[in-house]
């Protein structure tokens, strides 16, 4: 086992490519994603909406429905590919292996039961512990979330809680079976500030007490920007950049991750205007030809077009796909 | 002279009475048995202005009252208590007819481009309607296509965009289309609520840069409501920091975001995640969630979550007072600075 690890990364994804075939047409939603997750790494994968990213999450789980396909492709959980697993193998991995959180807690708990009931199931499907040392072991990690009076706040229903309470029980059922990895798609979206900075303490806290790894799906750089070792910047079901999270936000070497952070208005200073990136994201059903974000690229040239970039190593820890990536000091 | 404001708000209330059925609110005390009347104090007594050519923001936590403001404000609401006055004249009272030429001079931009734009409209209709109610005469509406096309333009959209329908659009276009609407009648003001969480980033960009030289163009006064703390240190000119209702904090942009004084402005400030590193204000960080609107804490509304507070802080609720280039705060650590962290 040991040996096992030091081999690979916990999470290795290769050349993802996810289509829905669609009566409109086929829609490229992840084409040719890799990536790599460490043992105890946290990974933000960031990019606007439409570009793939929740669906790599949900690929990596075996989520996808009809007319979703995984095309080609290995998505490797300590060296063994789950787009070849069976079914069964992946309600084995669900849960306990790999978990989720999904953005909106006022939808990912069944209104209908108890958060005792629904915290108890992933216990009952993935130990064998007995009916007492499960409620004991729903009652701590409930308490480790932050919910007081957690033996009574068991028996309630979801709608007895607020939105970030609701968050904290869905990041506790999350973390219930001790899972290698947790996948967190949007987990701070739906909620307020304040309340934010709270869970992605915990959920930091959660992560470094038991050892576990995560992607973290979000179109919010300065959330990725505190909570991540690593980001990966999709932009039309492309990887564009990846590199260590200083790196990336620094001193970025494509011009979509460039624009992205210029976008962002700067609290410690003020600009008349905003620096934008023009046009919108292309009909990922019609892609240019060529680099897909050369349309809205202020560096694009004629080879932008006739020829797909690759991702290739740039300064310090950065990979980028771009023929004309920028240099630490350059403007976009 | 000073000048009217484009806005003026005095003591803004806004009450929702909820219903539920009998039994729910039969109540059973000492006394014996009572009806209760659950009311939501969504808005407790708001006052600000804005001039022209000026914009304000009103930030905080869902909750907090700024929508309700807003929305109070233009009149979809009939405020409880307290004025409204457009341009010196108050429209807290007024009836459907009364408002039809408030209306030229106020206009709304939402938060759901998806959702605000009729789908069955033609982009040219959406964006007349407004112009239409504003003109009775023959010949002023034979002038509306044309102003239709330089609306469109203005706000980056082609004429041939006129003919189609809104699902034809992605949401930052659509979000412009809102915009040409709420411009067609040359209103002073514009009722912005969130007009830009719903964008992805490169967008929001896009139609912050736009309102911001439509202001510069047209001496528009914005009133803009936003959680994003960001967002607001951009376009505004003065900020409004509102908690369940209140207003706790009141200032030119500049000061708010360099000397925050309630402890809540300094706790969103100190909350909110930026790609930068962390301003040099001492960290508050808050426990626990917004209490119920509908029963309030006694005293400062903040105080179940202030982790500065003390027995003054129940008895009493802290009223705003000015401390200086403009900025008012409602808190008792003004009266008591030694209480205070810094």
């Amino acid at each position: 086992m040991m040996a096992n690890t030091a081999q690979h990364p916990l999470l290795e994804v290769r050349d993802l490519h996810t289509y829905f075939h669609t009566f409109s047409g086929t829609v490229k939603a992840v084409n040719g994603v890799s990536f790599a997750i460490n043992e105890g790494e946290v990974m933000g994968l960031v990019g606007e909406s439409g570009g793939g990213k929740s669906v790599v999450g949900f690929s990596i789980l075996g989520l996808i429905d009809s007319p979703g396909r995984i095309e080609a492709g290995e998505i490797l959980l300590e060296g063994q590919n789950l787009v070849a697993a069976g079914e069964d193998r992946l309600r084995a991995i669900r849960g306990r292996e790999i978990s989720m959180v999904f953005q909106d807690p006022m939808t990912s708990l069944n209104p209908l039961h108890t958060v005792g009931k629904q915290m108890d199931e992933v216990l009952r499907l993935h130990s064998d512990l007995d009916a007492e040392a499960r409620h004991a072991a729903c009652v701590e990690m409930l308490e480790s979330v932050g919910i007081s009076r957690a033996a009574d706040r068991l028996k309630a229903y979801p709608h007895q809680f607020s939105g970030g309470m609701r968050q904290r029980v869905v990041i506790a059922i999350a973390m219930l079976a001790r899972p290698k990895l947790i996948i967190a798609d949007e987990p701070t979206t739906a909620l307020d500030v304040t309340i934010q900075s709270q869970i992605l303490k915990l959920m930091r806290a959660q992560i470094a007490d038991k050892g576990a790894s995560m992607i973290l799906i979000t179109h919010d750089l300065a959330v990725v920007s505190e909570m991540a070792d690593h980001i990966t910047v999709l932009y039309c079901g492309n990887v564009v950049e990846r590199g260590r999270t200083r790196d990336v936000i620094e001193n970025p070497s494509h011009p979509y991750t460039r624009g992205l952070i210029d976008s962002i208005p700067d609290t410690t200073k003020r600009l008349d205007r905003l620096s934008q990136i023009p046009g919108s994201v292309p009909d990922i059903r019609n892609l240019p030809h060529g680099c897909n974000f050369r349309d809205r690229c202020p560096r694009a040239q004629a080879r932008c077009a006739s020829e797909e970039p690759k991702l290739m190593p740039q300064h310090a820890s950065l990979m980028a796909a771009c023929h004309f990536p920028l240099e630490p000091g350059d403007t976009a | 002279m000073t000048e009217t404001p484009v806005l003026e708000v005095r003591d803004l209330q806004m009450h929702f009475p909820i219903g539920g059925g009998i039994l729910d609110r039969l109540k059973l005390d000492s006394n014996g048995i009572r009806l209760e009347k659950p009311v939501v104090h969504a808005v407790n007594g708001v006052s600000f202005k804005i001039n022209r050519a000026e914009i304000m923001a009103l930030v905080g936590e869902s909750g907090c009252g700024k929508s309700t403001v807003a929305k109070t404000i233009a009149r979809i609401y009939k405020p409880t208590a307290g004025e409204v006055r457009i341009e010196g004249q108050d429209i807290a009272g007024y009836g459907f007819a009364e408002m039809l030429p408030v209306r030229a001079k106020m206009q709304m931009i939402f938060q759901d481009p998806f959702a605000s734009l009729n789908p069955r409209q033609r982009v040219s209709d959406i964006v007349a309607e407004p112009l239409l109610e504003q003109t009775k005469t023959t010949q002023e509406r034979a002038e509306v296509p044309e102003r239709i096309g330089q609306l469109l333009a203005r706000v980056g959209l082609n004429a041939e965009h006129a003919g189609r329908y809104p699902h034809q659009f992605s949401g930052g276009q659509r979000q412009r289309i809102g915009i040409a609407r709420a411009l067609s009648v040359t209103p002073d003001l514009i009722i912005a609520d969130e007009p830009v969480s719903a964008l992805d980033v490169s967008i929001q960009a896009q139609i912050l840069n736009l309102m911001k030289d439509l202001r510069d163009e047209f001496g528009l006064a914005y009133l803009f409501i936003s959680h994003d703390l960001s967002v607001v240190h951009h376009i505004a000119d003065w900020v409004g920091v509102m908690y369940l209702g209140h207003m706790v904090e009141n200032a030119p942009r500049d000061v708010l975001f360099a000397r925050p004084r309630h402890p809540y402005t300094r706790a969103l400030l100190s909350a909110a995640p930026s790609i930068k590193a962390k301003r040099d204000i001492k960290e508050i960080v808050l426990s626990g969630e917004v209490p119920s609107a509908l029963d309030l804490p006694s005293g400062c509304p903040f105080r179940t979550r202030c982790p500065l507070a003390w027995e003054r802080c129940t008895a009493e609720r802290p009223v705003l007072q000015e401390v200086g280039d403009g900025q008012t705060v409602a808190c008792h650590l003004i009266d008591a600075p030694e209480r205070d962290i810094t």
